[in-house]
């Protein structure tokens, strides 16, 4: 009988914390009311330089970084079309987030600050392929002022003003390019 | 510690001794003190230095301290003297300073843009300034630029901003290829690599420049951006485009290649290899056969499985009861060169086997079997580099075999070599060589090389060519038995010599053992497990043989294997024979205009997806491995034993070793050879004024069947021009830079004319290049009559 006191002391514990606030965070109902650490590391973004350019030069020292071998990157040239300021962009880019441990030495690795990651956590989904995340699904989305590649440089810039953070926004020539080659395109 | 040092500076074996950071040596005399380092495991960084270079201390990286010296000195470029004693960075603060203040200047110009450098990550420039420089720049002007980069030529691209002025590019394009394209322009900062303005840097050997660049200024267009050194598997492979039996590197990256290297090999290509071979492996993914296929009953051709179209084979190879021949191209490993030889014996009773798909003859067939196959004593590159005479025949060195062209140069340069060339011009290559040409028409080789004085010992290389000219064989054999000269003949294709020693010959069997020999037939059906009877006793036909018989209808089917139609003696008599028997295999890499044709088309591997051995023109095996194995790609050898086995036969050879086991077992045949061939020259005749003789050969970049798919390097050929002397040209009133007709009875070549000091009464045109494709157009060989007019006909 000596263990009455002791089983009333833990069913007290039980009881008394039916009154304490509930931590539970309802996920998925509730997720925007917790958002992540700022710093989280997220899903990986490709960034944009401010006229839409990619900023990757697909120098694969992300690759080369990544303890896990997640990410497969194919270098090209800008030769014929332009993807990114000059000479090289990453022609094929991919994450694979079934070996991804997010602990963000790409990021580190990246010269170019092309690589950074976002917050979102939601990596999950029902086959392997889909997991291997390609350049499209990296690439940050277009923001105003941005024309979508492939397109040149600005007239009279070269490659160090985009380093050098001259570049602002599109220009319209950028944006009459793009144009003439989606009517050139719908008219193939 | 005693070194013996290979350096060129060392010709003496008389030791000195000097101490090199505090270790005494004996080293022997003129040993540079890099490379007494390097050998007690101290490395000196460097980058003009270069072991196959003459030393120009350029760069002045390799800066050493000097006990009595006032300065530090380049260790690259003094060689140890009696007493010296040298501390290296290793324990000398001076000689660290030293290279950490070098390492700075070279930094000063220097872009830092190894992101996007094909040289990051395997770079001199990059791993020396992390061992050898300081951690900081003290420089923060502007850097000196460039527009970047510049076309030295299609394939080789300058990044001018990155160049150290090392010198070694242009240093090896004069030292050892001998074609000063490109050059040092300006000084100080303004130091550049240039080109003149009229002439691209199109060399045959340009590769090498971007191989032994200590930085990422020079770099290829063909693998610009395609991958980092990580990324890639090297595997040691050996070239697969000529007999000089190169050993390469071929770096790939998820199974497909992205590039080749030169692999140094000391024997062989020293550190060296041409365009060719470096730069020619998009045919490994061009027009690939990946299927087999087979034609229907209503003549359609239709994929098949294998089982399917291997039973059709062995079917369709029973039906013919005997009436069957084997034409192989000179490109197969001996190890399936060897497997057709046994096949056409033990599967189909017959010697109807040849490898040679270009001009060729019996006599040919007899200097192979008496002079070449199994003869150990034949000459090697290192020979040639002693030798100090050598006669050249029918071969041209730096088109049909660009190795031996780099080792003769060499010898040239040390001094002590004389070439002679019986040809019909001094060529660019010859002018390299220094060499003396006795200016000869096609078909009186013979006739000069017995008239010409040949010193004792000397050697005599005839190339592949000669097989056109009767009588010239014989001549070149009788010469050099009489002169004690040993000869060598040098085929073009990778696959030749070791097809001869497989036996793919219709005179004779592997290991040279002649075809009539009884005790040679017994051997060999032994080792085969045959009854002797079985291999027939008789020599088969040749090539030009079977396509007669072929086109009398006395064959019924062929085996048609690693071989292009466009590159036979007689393109056109091959159609006609090919339409003429009931059924035709062929089995190739490729598609091409043959597979068409064929009733049973089956795919094998390229050489990266197999292991196998090329024997080079020296006779030295050079086995190499396979580099990708995804593709599952069968081999020659693997696919004849499948048809054999359908055949109910017991044939082995299902892998290499099997192969390799039974080539051994059988060994080199020391008893009787092929008779010496004794054949007649013939005259030239004499003919009119409008009519000249055809003199023609490769060059080595081309429209070979295995240069496709190669843009970059195809930019680099030699452009097509007809070559005739002034007085021929003046009897047909044409000037340089008319354009002229050559023209027989099947067709004609137009290109424009240039005008050079050569043998009258011959015109030269290329043998296959972009306008001017000898066999097909003209179906003629060197030494052919041929009808020439002004302009375009
Ligand atoms: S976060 Fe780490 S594991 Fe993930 S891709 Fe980057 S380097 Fe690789
Ligand atoms: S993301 Fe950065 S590190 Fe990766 S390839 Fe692109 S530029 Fe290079
Ligand atoms: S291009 Fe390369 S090899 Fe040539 S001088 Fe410059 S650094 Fe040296
Ligand atoms: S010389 Fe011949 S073997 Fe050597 S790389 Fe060139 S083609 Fe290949
Ligand atoms: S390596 Fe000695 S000066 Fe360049």
């Amino acid at each position: 009988m000596a263990e009455i006191p002791q089983m009333m002391r833990a069913f007290g514990t039980t009881f008394l914390s039916m009154f304490r606030k509930v931590t539970t965070e309802q996920y998925p109902e509730q997720k925007d009311q917790f958002p992540p650490q700022a710093r989280f590391h997220g899903r990986h973004q490709l960034n944009r330089h401010p006229d839409g350019l990619e900023k990757c030069v697909g120098c694969e020292l992300c690759a080369w970084a990544c303890p896990a071998d997640a990410i497969y990157v194919e270098g090209a040239s800008n030769d014929e079309e332009r993807f990114s300021p000059g000479e090289r962009y990453g022609r094929v880019y991919q994450i694979n987030y079934l070996r991804c441990i997010g602990c963000g030495l790409c990021i580190e690795a990246c010269p170019t600050r092309a690589l950074t990651m976002t917050n979102e956590y939601e990596l999950a989904d029902n086959s392997r392929t889909k997991l291997i995340y390609e350049k499209d699904d990296l690439l940050a989305p277009l923001q105003p002022g941005m024309a979508q590649p492939p397109h040149s440089m600005i007239d009279d810039f070269v490659a160090q003003d985009y380093y050098d953070g001259k570049v602002k926004a599109a220009s319209a020539e950028q944006f009459a390019e793009i144009e003439i080659l989606k009517q050139k395109k719908a008219q193939d | 510690m005693t070194l013996t040092s290979d350096n060129k500076a060392t010709n003496t074996q008389e030791l000195i001794t000097a101490t090199i950071d505090g270790i005494q040596m004996q080293v022997p005399k003129g040993t540079l003190i890099i490379r007494a380092a390097e050998k007690m495991g101290t490395f000196v960084p460097r980058f003009c230095d270069h072991p196959s270079l003459a030393p120009v201390a350029a760069c002045r990286m390799c800066l050493v301290e000097i006990e009595g010296m006032p300065k530090p000195q380049p260790s690259c470029a003094i060689p140890l003297t009696e007493g010296m004693v040298v501390k290296t960075q290793m324990t000398s603060k001076v000689a660290e300073d030293a290279q950490a203040g070098v390492m700075e200047f070279l930094l000063i110009n220097h872009p830092l843009d190894c992101p996007v450098c094909d040289k990051g990550g395997e770079c001199p420039l990059q791993n020396q300034a992390m061992t050898a420089g300081r951690t900081e720049s003290r420089f923060e002007i502007e850097k000196r630029t460039f527009p970047k980069p510049l076309e030295l030529s299609t394939e080789i691209l300058l990044d001018r901003e990155r160049c150290v002025e090392c010198a070694r590019c242009t240093r090896f394009s004069e030292e050892i290829a001998g074609d000063p394209f490109i050059e040092l322009l300006e000084r100080g900062a303004k130091q550049q690599v240039g080109i003149a303005t009229d002439e691209p840097f199109n060399s045959y050997f340009s590769g090498n420049t971007v191989q032994i660049c200590p930085v990422g200024a020079l770099t290829s267009s063909a693998y610009r951006f395609r991958s980092r050194p990580f990324d890639l598997v090297s595997v040691k492979t050996t070239c697969e485009h000529c007999a000089a039996g190169c050993s390469l590197r071929t770096d790939y990256r998820r199974e497909t290649v992205m590039r080749r290297l030169a692999w140094e090999d000391p024997e062989v290509n020293e550190d060296w290899n041409c365009d060719k071979g470096r730069f020619a492996f998009g045919y490994l993914k061009t027009n690939r056969l990946t299927q087999p296929k087979v034609r229907n009953l209503d003549g359609n051709q239709i994929d098949a499985l294998w089982p399917d179209a291997v039973d059709i084979a062995a079917a369709g190879l029973a039906n013919a009861q005997g009436k069957v021949a084997v034409l192989l191209g000179g490109r197969l490993t001996l190890e399936d060169a060897y497997a057709y030889s046994k096949f056409a014996r033990v599967a189909l009773g017959t010697n109807n086997i040849d490898f040679r798909n270009r001009d060729h003859s019996e006599e040919e067939q007899q200097f192979l079997g008496s002079a070449v196959a199994g003869n150990h004593n034949s000459v090697t590159y290192k020979e040639l580099e002693n030798a100090q005479n050598v006669i050249l025949v029918s071969f041209e060195p730096e088109e049909e075999s660009p190795i031996i062209f780099l080792r003769l140069r060499k010898a040239m340069q040390k001094g002590n070599l004389k070439v002679t060339a019986i040809a019909p011009y001094l060529s660019k290559g010859l002018e390299k060589l220094n060499a003396e040409v006795v200016a000869t028409k096609p078909g009186e080789e013979g006739k000069v090389l017995s008239g010409i004085d040949i010193v004792e010992n000397s050697i005599i290389l005839i190339g592949e060519r000669a097989a056109a000219i009767p009588g010239l064989l014989s001549v070149a054999l009788e010469v050099s038995n009489k002169t004690q000269s040993k000869i060598s003949w040098i085929p073009r294709r990778a696959g030749e010599r070791g097809a001869l020693e497989a036996g793919a010959l219709p005179a004779l069997l592997p290991g040279a053992r002649p075809v009539a020999d009884a005790s040679a037939r017994s051997e060999v059906a032994k080792v085969w497990g045959v009854s002797n009877s079985k291999i027939p006793s008789e020599p088969g036909l040749d090539h030009s043989q079977i396509i007669k018989a072929a086109i009398n209808g006395e064959l019924k089917a062929l085996i048609i294997a690693g071989l292009d139609v466009l590159d036979a003696p007689d393109p056109k008599l091959f159609s006609e024979a090919i339409n003429a028997v009931d059924f035709v295999i062929t089995i190739g890499v490729q598609e091409n205009s043959l597979t068409r044709y064929a009733n049973v088309s089956l795919p094998v591997a390229p050489v990266t997806e197999k292991s196998g051995t090329f024997i080079n023109w020296e006779g030295r095996p050079r086995p190499f491995g396979k580099a990708i194995g995804s593709t599952n790609a069968l081999t020659d050898a693997r696919v004849l034993s499948m048809i054999a086995e359908s055949m109910d036969l017991d044939f082995g050879l299902q892998i290499i070793e099997d192969l390799r086991m039974e080539l051994s077992e059988l060994g080199i045949w020391n008893g009787s050879k092929l008779e010496k061939p004794q054949f007649e020259s013939k005259e030239i005749v004499d003919f009119k004024n409008d009519n000249v003789i055809l003199s023609t050969w490769h060059q080595l970049l081309d429209e070979g069947a295995m240069q496709v798919g190669e843009e970059h390097l195809a930019g680099t050929q030699k452009s097509s021009v007809a070559y005739l002397s002034e007085e021929t040209a003046k009897q047909n009133n044409l000037t340089t830079g008319d354009l002229v007709t050559v023209l027989n009875t099947r067709g004609s070549i137009t290109l424009p004319l240039e005008i050079i000091e050569m043998v009258n009464k011959v015109i030269w045109i290329p043998f296959n290049s972009k306008d001017s494709k000898v066999k097909q157009s003209l179906g003629a060989k060197e030494g052919d009559i041929m009808l020439i007019e002004k302009g375009k006909v």
